[in-house]
């Protein structure tokens, strides 16, 4: 097997939770889009002391790829278990590329309420951009092929690693 | 014909493009309906109670025979998926000037439909229906005849999963007016397509289908015996407009002998639930104590019955 050409997803995890951590407080609403992005929003909920529970996301039904690709299968659901209204949010998501995923986050996220504020945090931000979106807090910036995919796993002792996938 | 000659509810690639009945949709099919409609359950506590799924899309209630709770939730389910619904009480409308239901349909579809709620009196409109519409688009069975009504079947096995969890564990008795019910082919169908192992249908030889066996249930003329030590009670409304007088002596009868009474109840298993379809006939197949008694779940059902019909909508309409 060949060495995993990518950067070592814990690493980069504790390198995101220092930036982010000048800037959060306990009451920050912290909201992880399904999958990978609320196994990273755990980790800094817990390793940033928020005290606000925990918020999560599956925007398959906010998607804008519906009428084409249909719904998903295994949709999670969605949860915000504290009071958007006047909360300062932060996104968690564990590969920002087009931007599509948070702009659905973002309008989603309007369904419960008026946010105060709305930052983006993600492990990892790949490039290539089709809406005006940029994160706040990155682990890590690269440059993927076009065809090739960035996957977050996790092994069964919650060890977080990023796998390239061919498209 | 691009829809899968087999079983015409499923496209070529094996997706539901239609649900006209769960009769045999693969277990996989259901799980994926019951499993999104979980997701849409939480949206109903939110501020904003709807999802942008379906905008610009228009469904057509088209109601062939009089029903307010089933297009009143197909309403919901569908405006809660932004789409655009226009209800159609058809016998007061064309039928009555003579207009045939294909004449009915293409006209609407001529006005752009994307997806029709059918319920109708004759088993098989809702297919007739299906076989003349266009690719694009959709037709859901909300009822027809004595045939189906997946999306009701669907939703009580949404309430049974809800409260019991795991079916290959589960005892189920239904119980009454089986002869005449839509409802209770579609529970049986789905119920043996999840892995229930012991479907029990109660009833009097008059409201039994003959032959009912086949479909793989065990039959009890006594209700007492039939109750013992189920999981789930599903009781079934007794059909009075469909009945002409012969099948029962009296509805008082009836309620003496089929009508789930507290103590008839306690021969279920203490944490049994109770589940009726509506509308109740209070005092005829269910005693006003049980059914807003501490094991009744009638009206999560209604609950359920939308996030059913927007997870069903949702999927097709993907598809």
């Amino acid at each position: 097997m060949p060495a995993n050409p990518l950067p070592d997803a814990e690493q980069l995890l504790a390198s995101l939770t220092d930036r982010m951590r000048p800037v959060v407080g306990p009451d920050t609403g912290l909201v992880g889009i399904h999958t990978g992005g609320v196994w990273l929003a755990e980790r800094l909920h817990k390793s940033l002391g928020i005290t606000l529970p925990l918020g999560t996301l599956d925007v398959s039904f906010y998607r804008d790829d519906f009428s084409r690709k249909g719904l998903r299968r295994n949709v999670k659901s969605s949860d915000i278990p504290f009071d958007i209204d006047g909360c300062a949010v932060v996104i968690v998501d564990d590969v920002l590329y087009t931007g599509r995923t948070i702009r659905a986050a973002m309008n989603e996220l309007f369904d419960y309420g008026r946010p105060a504020s709305i930052r983006l945090a993600a492990l990892v931000d790949r490039g290539g951009r089709e809406l005006p979106i940029s994160a706040d807090f990155v682990g890590a910036a690269m440059t993927v092929a076009a065809g090739e995919n960035i996957e977050l796993t996790r092994d069964a002792n919650n060890r977080l690693a990023l796998q390239l996938e061919k498209g | 014909m691009w829809l899968n000659p087999a079983n015409p509810q499923l496209n070529k690639n094996g997706e539901l493009h239609h649900l006209l009945s769960l009769e045999g949709l693969p277990a996989e099919v259901l799980r994926q309906i019951l499993d999104t409609a979980t997701s849409f359950v939480g949206i109903t506590q939110r501020e904003v109670k709807k999802v942008p799924l379906l905008r610009g899309k228009a469904v057509f209630n088209l109601f062939f025979e009089p029903s307010t709770r089933t297009r009143t939730t197909f309403e919901i389910a569908a405006k809660r998926l932004s789409a655009d619904v226009i209800n159609l009480a058809i016998n007061v409308s064309s039928q009555s000037k003579g207009e045939t239901v294909l004449d009915t349909v293409a006209n609407l579809a001529a006005m752009q439909a994307d997806m029709f709620i059918v319920r109708h009196a004759a088993s098989g409109a809702p297919y007739l229906i299906a076989r003349h519409v266009g690719p694009d688009i959709h037709v859901i069975n909300a009822g027809d005849g004595r045939h189906a009504h997946p999306t009701q079947g669907l939703l009580d096995m949404y309430t049974i999963r809800h409260y019991k969890g795991d079916f290959t564990k589960l005892r189920v008795a239904i119980v009454g007016d089986v002869l005449h019910s839509r409802v209770a082919r579609s529970q049986i169908h789905a119920l043996t397509t999840l892995g229930c192992p012991e479907i029990r249908v109660i009833g009097p030889r008059t409201l039994l289908p003959v032959a009912v066996e086949r479909l793989g249930v065990q039959v009890h003329y006594d209700m007492r015996e039939g109750l013992k030590d189920v999981d789930v009670v599903m009781m079934l409304r007794l059909q009075n407009e469909r009945m002409n007088g012969a099948l029962l002596p009296s509805a008082q009868e009836f309620y003496k002998y089929y009508g789930l009474t507290e103590d008839k109840l306690d021969l279920a298993k203490p944490d049994a639930i109770v589940l009726h379809p509506g509308p109740m006939n209070r005092g005829v197949e269910i005693d006003s104590s049980v059914a807003d008694g501490r094991q009744s779940v009638i009206l999560p059902q209604v609950t359920f019955g939308i996030a059913i019909r927007m997870a069903v909508m949702s999927i097709l309409a993907g598809n």
